[in-house]
């Protein structure tokens, strides 16, 4: 399989008039021209995922994201009701919300899926939905935006996205559902009279728009903060759109970059912009924060001591055994994106048409983290953890070195797992089986041990064809 | 006609924890229990009004934001299902109002009278926000009272928690001038929560109490001096310090609503009756009652 990519990102306004009142407004009527030009550039990407981070569909327990495969109704904006309503019923894709949930909760995140009939699908999901895939051609997923992220939350969630795109082999569209300058007029004006705001936010759009013009998408999302002060209505605590655009693109800032529309509606800025890989030689950039890969804020206000030993936790190479670079005898498949060994052995080993891979844990290539937590501290000391975030990460693991291996996990034979608590952990370790290996259908048998050398509780033994 | 009057003012919060813990027949979702004394609390309230007798019911809930003017509900009835976008695990509601439209113009065009934007909602797809229907089912189930829904002017994110005051101080006048004429009987209420730093995360079982509590000891401070104020009869010490609270204990009235309220009772001088207080998921929650009917005529 080839790892996917995010092909076009797009930043699109929210307000319902490009859907329900174009014909109004020459400057409506543009943004909508622009709108349908958008859906033409995707249509043509060959996209196979539309993925909208909307800033009209605030959470609080962490994000939300839109896993009914079909959600129908009809969206009334809450101030402009008098446009009329918009009905919508969109093809999402369930599965891969499923497995974004999944990876934000391996990278630290709160997360969770929504999949409630008559769900209030927020009106800049709609209206972008409604414009970018008139025919639902392309599936989609919605993610909602936290009134409490801050940065390094916003880009971690875009991160486990866009590995879960590269794993899945989409080629997906990373869209932001915005508005730049976000002051509205307070009264009724009519619709001839419509302009931005003030000079002063049409001053900074017009910055921002050069800056996007010019494929610099990092340097606005470093941006963010200063452009929050000057030209938003502090309706949410922070302007994160672009942290997350950002993060879908590799912080990049020389991507190619076009603005197809910039117009107001109702006083705010509005602007289609399109946003291509394509490198376009701009380019240096300064690191002003972290390069953050796993969220490790303030998550855990509901029980502040498991957090706060969260957050001491020490990872398996703080209480495990030494790591060793993995052996490299005819036939070893290496990886970087699985993690290191604990003793001079290679990831697998090739011989003919079979892969025998080495016992594969849950630790986290690069950071050593074990999703569900560890077992144990340093000081021996048992800790609660999640059994079924552990075999997911052994399975993602055993993943990633057979595609190393140019196979795939549809191609394992046989597994011999490990547990070290069989009465604890055999159910929650079976049901993640159930719907990842076993339906592939290698044979398996599983095995109670006392330990593993680090501090996980299943570590799995795979015999693959290539 | 008699002239009309407003029987009684209440702050009654919205989570929409306690319908979900209550299990009525409107909600899907189901819970063994949870959050009892805000709902113990809602009972009271609900008794102490059993025998005063009123026409309408007057809310304005912080969920309905509207960024140009405040609205107001303008068609005789609304049904449809009401999912919350933030706990839509807990909140699935389906509901069956009935709007006092007329009562809701008058309020209206005096608002407009007096310099405010101000619009009429009259489309029939558009769905209530679970605001106003928590609020509207904890304080009275049977939805056998007619309602004037008013908006929530986002007049503190554009401006200052002053400038809304002002707006808020002008609304509540305009509501209360409004419902003189009418000549009917109404309670007004203000549908918000105290402190509102929530916790963002959710226990496994949402009602699971042995988690509940105030996000901070700043925010416990706070809402127990806004609630010695209420009890002792100093409201215009509510106003007068609802700026700076607002502003540090991050509290739902930035929404309008509590000043609105006071505001439509003329900033009462006599205790309120405190029926509960409790949190939910960090928010402090209130549940007061103005008895004007105890006071007229002083
Ligand atoms: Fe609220």
């Amino acid at each position: 399989m080839s790892g996917g990519e995010i092909v076009e990102s797009f930043v699109v306004p929210v307000h319902p008039h490009t859907v329900l009142a174009p014909q109004q407004n020459e400057g409506w009527a543009k943004l909508r021209a622009a709108y349908d030009e958008a859906a033409d550039i995707i249509t043509n990407s060959g996209a196979d995922l539309l993925i909208i981070y909307s800033t009209t569909w605030p959470s609080i327990i962490g994000h939300q994201i839109i896993s009914d495969p079909n959600p129908e109704w009809v969206m009334v904006d809450h101030d402009f009701h008098d446009l009329g309503s918009i009905n919508y019923s969109f093809n999402i894709d369930a599965e891969f919300a499923a497995m974004w949930n999944t990876e934000n909760h391996s990278r630290g995140l709160q997360s969770r899926c929504v999949n409630y009939r008559g769900f209030p699908i927020d009106v800049g999901s709609v209206v972008a939905l409604t414009l970018l895939n008139p025919d639902n051609k392309i599936p989609a997923v919605i993610v909602s935006s936290n009134v409490y992220a801050d940065r390094s939350e916003t880009t971690v969630l875009a991160k486990s996205c866009r590995d879960l795109v590269k794993k899945t082999g989409r080629k997906a569209v990373a869209i932001t559902a915005m508005s730049l300058s976000n002051r509205m007029f307070t009264e009724h004006i009519e619709a001839k009279d419509d302009r931005i705001h003030s000079l002063k936010d049409d001053e900074w759009n017009r910055k921002i728009l050069e800056f996007l013009k010019e494929g610099r998408l990092e340097d606005v999302g470093q941006l963010s903060r200063t452009i929050q002060q000057q030209i938003r209505v502090q309706k949410v605590v922070n302007f994160k759109p672009m942290w997350w655009l950002s993060a879908m693109n590799e912080n990049r800032n020389d991507l190619t970059g076009e603005v197809l529309a910039y117009e107001a509606i109702h006083g705010a800025g509005c602007a289609v912009v399109h946003l291509n890989p394509t490198p376009s030689g701009a380019g240096d950039k300064e690191y002003d924060e972290d390069e953050v890969e796993v969220f490790s804020g303030e998550r855990g206000v509901l029980d502040n001591i498991v957090s706060i030993e969260a957050e001491k936790t020490p990872t398996a190479s703080d209480s495990g055994p030494e790591l060793w670079d993995p052996t490299n005898a005819e036939g070893s498949v290496n990886t970087d994106a699985a993690p290191k060994p604990v003793g001079a052995y290679p990831h697998a080993r090739r011989v003919g048409d079979l892969l025998y891979l080495s016992g594969v844990g849950p630790r986290q290539p690069g950071t050593n983290a074990i999703p569900g937590g560890p077992i144990h501290d340093g000081e021996g000391k048992s800790l609660d953890y999640d059994i079924k975030a552990q075999t997911h990460a052994v399975i993602d693991n055993i993943s990633r070195i057979l595609e190393e291996a140019g196979s795939s996990i549809d191609n394992v034979l046989d597994v011999t797992s490990f547990l070290i608590d069989m009465d604890r952990d055999f159910k929650g370790y079976n049901e993640v089986w159930a719907e990842t290996l076993g339906k592939v259908g290698p044979t398996r048998t599983t095995l109670a041990i006392r330990a593993l050398p680090t501090p996980i509780a299943v570590e799995m033994k795979v015999i693959a064809k290539v | 006609m008699a002239k009309g009057e407003i029987v009684a003012g209440c702050l009654a919060p919205h989570p929409p924890h306690l319908v979900y813990a209550e299990n009525p027949s409107q909600n899907e979702p189901v819970a063994e229990g949870g959050w009892e004394q805000l709902r113990w609390g809602y009972e009271r309230l609900r008794e102490s009004l059993k025998d005063v007798d009123y026409d309408a019911i007057v809310v304005l809930s912080p969920h309905w934001q509207t960024y140009i003017g405040t609205h107001f509900l303008g068609l005789e009835n609304f049904q449809s299902l009401s999912v919350d976008p933030i706990f839509p695990n807990l909140f699935r509601y389906h509901y069956d109002m009935n709007v006092d439209v007329e009562l809701a113009k008058q309020i209206h065009d005096k608002a407009q009278d007096a310099g405010l934007a101000v619009k009429m909602m009259t489309n029939p797809d558009f769905r209530v926000d679970y605001g106003t229907i928590t609020t509207g089912h904890m304080f009275r189930p049977e939805w056998d009272k007619p309602l004037v829904v008013i908006s929530s002017n986002r007049s503190r994110a554009y401006y200052s928690v002053e400038v809304m005051q002002e707006m808020m101080m002008e609304l509540g006048r305009v509501t209360r001038e409004a419902i003189f004429e009418s000549g009917k009987k109404v309670v007004v209420l203000a549908s918000n929560s105290l402190s509102h730093r929530h916790f963002t995360t959710e226990s496994k079982i949402p009602e699971d109490m042995s988690k509940e509590h105030i996000t901070s000891h700043a925010m416990h401070l706070w809402d127990m001096r806004m609630i010695d104020y209420m009890k002792s009869g100093q409201c215009q010490r509510l106003i007068d310090e609802m700026p700076e609270f607002t502003e540090q204990a991050i509290a739902e009235t930035d929404g309008g609503a509590f000043t609105w309220l006071l505001s439509t009772l003329e900033v009462p001088d006599y205790p309120a009756i405190l029926h509960g207080y409790g949190t939910i998921i960090g928010t402090g929650n209130a549940i007061v009652e103005w008895p004007v009917y105890q006071h007229k005529g002083e």
